[in-house]
């Protein structure tokens, strides 16, 4: 390791309602690989596109090469020297992987692109890198790993001095991860500094040489891989944090019925052999990090995505699910993360809405019934105390949390006795937030059944009567609340299969 | 050396048939059956001055394809480009008939306001961010509402064959000796290698086909994409613009209010040709292969006995054909 390259040092940033930032510190040293780590919503990435501009510091100090620096869009980062390998990759699916590389500043013959440098300079760059790779390849031909080398390949031709990895490894196999590996110890060598930001704590004990933690937009504390344990990272993450009233034990009686029962649910990479059951009036929490396929197993379920073999029963009854219609017959309502792009329509009115899914219930020969629909609706809004001028208003004027409160209705007047909750509070403030929770207990007590997923720790610790744990697509824990705490969840979370 | 020598071709081979090349083959070869199909079954359709005709109703369709493909390609689309082009040629020819402007300065009139609809268009769509459907159909309505007030009305006469000024007409279509020639066919030809060269060798059509792609990430990667999206649009009224001066040659008489539909025949050709619905891919070849599909069907059908009706509805299902490949195409990437 040499000398440091990059310093942040009090980072601070505030977006109307957040404390994103709250002091940050942050080093990289030339020549070594520092992992960022942080449960989701810790504020990486928000430090990050600070860092490259692409958002602007409240205040605090970024100092590079000795120099004071601010960057005012990613182009200036870039050609400072700092470049950031995007989890999403930026790529240009229907170029050549030379010309992605060379994109925006291409080798010219007058007005003609001169394509055969572009392809020769590109094959150069991937023998420095040791990567097999045909330059004239159309980029979308490629598979993700490879897509992910050219990224690479992009930032280095950019001299890069800093590269930040925003979770490489996310989208790789075992093999291409192997590789990845083998071109960042390269980088090292040749005394790059890289940022390396995963959940995977395997991978943070192979590739880097330093951890630093942060948690809820603050900085914790920068440790040495090879003299921390990972359990002393998942004790940073998690923090310990007093909670208002988290459940201590189970509301439900040993012997309910089971409702919903599925088993070996396989679909796509995201959900492998998934089985569970969920009881009558529990709810049952759906933990893991981003990217552990608990929402693509809850769309399987719900049939919003083709599933490969996998059985469920509900009430003890096998059914064929093999879209939203089979699964909201059979009593399933789904309450999406993305509320505006799946759950609500949000330039009708509360009242439509609220109907949506039982439209046949309001249908008088070829006309909707208003009066009825009307009705019931202002029911809902009684009994969910949703607040709304009346049931006319359009539900693009109401709160996030009274939105959530809107589709919960129209899941209730479908009679839907399962309900799914994905990330029932995103987006939601936290007194909003309160009330949420409290319909939810009331309605488990009532006798619905609940799966809940959710990214907060806090969420799943409150609200679940009991817990599964999912890491990259298949389940690796299920535990009773009372058994719970952070620790445990976070190492079933991060477990290795 | 020797070694970049024997991979050449192999490559060549690669990209003809992993692009869009395989599908601009086969547009070629229904382009011959089409021909073959209907010289077999109608002996007037077999003759010279039937291929003339032909040639004759391609031209503008062939050159607003041209200009359009950029903001297909964008994954906009240019509605305006049919009225524009009645638009364009009202416009130029009012200032040749009834003010005894030359002809020249009329076409160049008709060229200039058409660049400025294109202008208007992707200003619209890139700096006002207006959806290209909708701020295309506004300037379709504009440019029809213009024709007519530039025309007062009234149908325009480019100067006809044989009296002065009409030195234009024979750009499309000369007579040397007793035979007619199409000579349009070289023009269009050379324009489609000029812009299939813009398209895949200069900046301009590589920042098309990036924006097409994926146009976050052409802005992040530092990119005008403002001008460039601008320049789509512009391209696409400046061919409007041509085809209005092919349009002005071909026929005697160019009616306001007309025009609406032409946009149809060159956006359905260029699809056929192999232009994503979705943008990021095409060719200006393919579209102008995809176009004689379209006038072949048009011109060939009533040699066969069917009606224009059915003309419409057969090229409806081979447009539903070209998308269909389109949507394959891309969900066997996916898998991939």
């Amino acid at each position: 390791m040499g000398d440091v390259i990059l310093t942040m040092k009090d980072i601070d940033k505030s977006f109307p309602g957040v404390h994103a930032l709250d002091h940050v510190n942050f080093e990289v040293k030339r020549g070594e690989v520092h992992a960022l780590m942080g449960e989701n919503g810790a504020g990486k990435s928000t430090l990050m596109k600070v860092l490259t501009g692409i958002y602007t510091k409240d205040s605090g100090s970024i100092t590079f090469e000795g120099k004071e620096v601010e960057f005012h869009n990613t182009r200036e980062a870039q050609d400072a020297g700092i470049v950031i390998v995007h989890q999403e990759l930026n790529m240009l699916g229907h170029l050549t992987v030379a010309q992605n590389i060379f994109i925006g500043r291409e080798f010219k013959k007058g007005i003609r692109i001169d394509d055969k440098k572009m392809n020769e300079e590109a094959a150069k760059l991937f023998e420095k890198l040791h990567i097999d790779i045909d330059p004239a390849e159309t980029m979308s031909n490629l598979t993700v790993g490879k897509q992910q080398m050219c990224e690479i390949a992009k930032a280095i031709s950019h001299e890069a001095k800093v590269i930040i990895f925003d979770e490489p490894s996310a989208a790789l196999t075992e093999a291409e991860i192997e590789e990845l590996f083998k071109i960042i110890r390269d980088l090292r060598q040749q005394q790059l500094g890289i940022v390396y930001i995963s959940h995977r704590m395997d991978e943070i004990k192979v590739i880097t040489d330093r951890v630093t933690v942060m948690r809820d937009g603050g900085y914790v504390g920068t440790l040495i891989t090879d003299e921390c344990t990972k359990d002393d990272i998942i004790n940073m993450m998690v923090g310990r944090v007093i909670y208002e009233d988290p459940k201590t034990e189970s509301a439900v009686p040993k012997d309910a019925p089971v409702v919903l029962k599925v088993e070996h649910l396989n679909a796509g990479k995201m959900v492998q052999d998934v089985s569970f059951e969920l009881r009558k009036g529990e709810i049952l929490g759906f933990s893991g990090l981003m990217g552990a396929g608990r929402t693509e197993t809850a769309r399987a379920i719900f049939g919003a995505d083709p599933k490969t073999s996998g059985d469920i029963y509900i009430d003890g009854k096998k059914v064929e699910i093999n879209n939203p219609q089979d699964a909201v017959k059979c009593g399933i309502g789904y309450l999406s993360e993305d509320r505006k792009r799946f759950g609500i329509v949000v330039q009708k009115s509360v009242a439509e809405n609220s109907t949506m899914a039982s439209m046949e219930n309001f249908v008088k020969g070829l006309f909707i019934n208003k009066s009825k629909e009307n009705k019931v609706a202002q029911e809902y809004v009684d009994s969910l105390a949703t607040k709304t001028p009346g049931v006319d208003q359009l539900v693009v004027n109401l709160s996030g949390g009274n939105q959530q409160k809107v589709v919960i209705a129209k899941w209730l007047i479908r009679n839907c006795d399962i309900l799914i909750f994905d990330e029932p509070t995103r987006g939601i403030d936290v007194g909003a937030k309160n009330e949420i929770y409290k319909l939810m207990n009331r309605l488990a007590e009532e006798g619905k059944s609940i799966i809940m997923i959710s990214s907060e720790m806090t969420e799943i610790l409150r609200m679940s009567d009991r817990i599964i744990v999912m890491c990259e697509g298949r389940k690796t824990g299920e535990i009773d609340i009372s058994e719970a705490s952070q620790e445990i969840i976070m190492n079933m979370a991060t477990r290795e299969i | 050396m020797s070694k970049a020598v024997v991979n050449a071709p192999a490559e060549k081979k690669k990209s003809m048939f992993s692009k869009s090349g395989n599908q601009k083959l086969i547009v070629l070869l229904v382009v011959i059956f089409l021909f073959i199909f209907f010289s077999i079954f109608s002996e007037n359709f077999r003759r010279y001055t039937t291929v003339l005709s032909i040639m004759d109703y391609s031209y503008y369709i062939a050159l607003m394809a041209i200009g359009v493909t950029f903001p297909l390609i964008t994954g906009g689309v240019d509605l305006s480009i049919g009225t524009g082009l009645i638009c364009y040629s009202l416009a130029g020819g009012y200032l040749v008939v009834h003010c005894g402007w030359p002809t020249w300065a009329g076409m160049l009139v008709s060229v200039l306001f058409g660049v400025l609809i294109g202008l208007l268009n992707g200003a619209l769509v890139s700096i006002m961010s207006l959806p290209p459907f909708l701020a295309t159909l506004c300037t379709c309505m504009i440019t029809r509402g213009l024709g007519s007030i530039c025309a007062k009305s009234f149908g325009i006469s480019w100067p006809t064959t044989g009296s002065e000024g009409s030195w234009f007409r024979d750009i499309f279509k000369i007579t040397i000796g007793d035979t007619k020639y199409p000579l349009g066919l070289l023009w269009v030809l050379l324009l489609v290698m000029f812009m299939a060269f813009v398209l895949n060798h200069t900046k301009i059509g590589r920042y098309t086909i990036a924006i097409g792609s994926n146009k976050e990430a052409t802005i992040l990667s530092g990119i005008n994409v403002k001008f460039y999206h601008i320049m789509a649009y512009v391209i696409s009224g400046f061919f409007a613009g041509l085809a209005s001066i092919a349009y002005s040659a071909v026929f005697s008489t160019v009616q306001p209010g007309t025009g609406a539909g032409f946009e149809l025949e060159a956006i359905g050709g260029a699809i056929i040709g192999g232009v994503s619905a979705s943008g990021g891919a095409g060719s200006v070849g393919g579209s102008l292969l995809g176009v004689f599909v379209i006038c072949l069907l048009k011109t060939g059908l009533p040699y066969i006995g069917l009606q224009a009706n059915w003309q419409q509805i057969i090229t409806g299902m081979v447009l539903i054909g070209a998308v269909m490949v389109d949507i394959l195409k891309k969900k066997r990437a996916a898998a991939v």
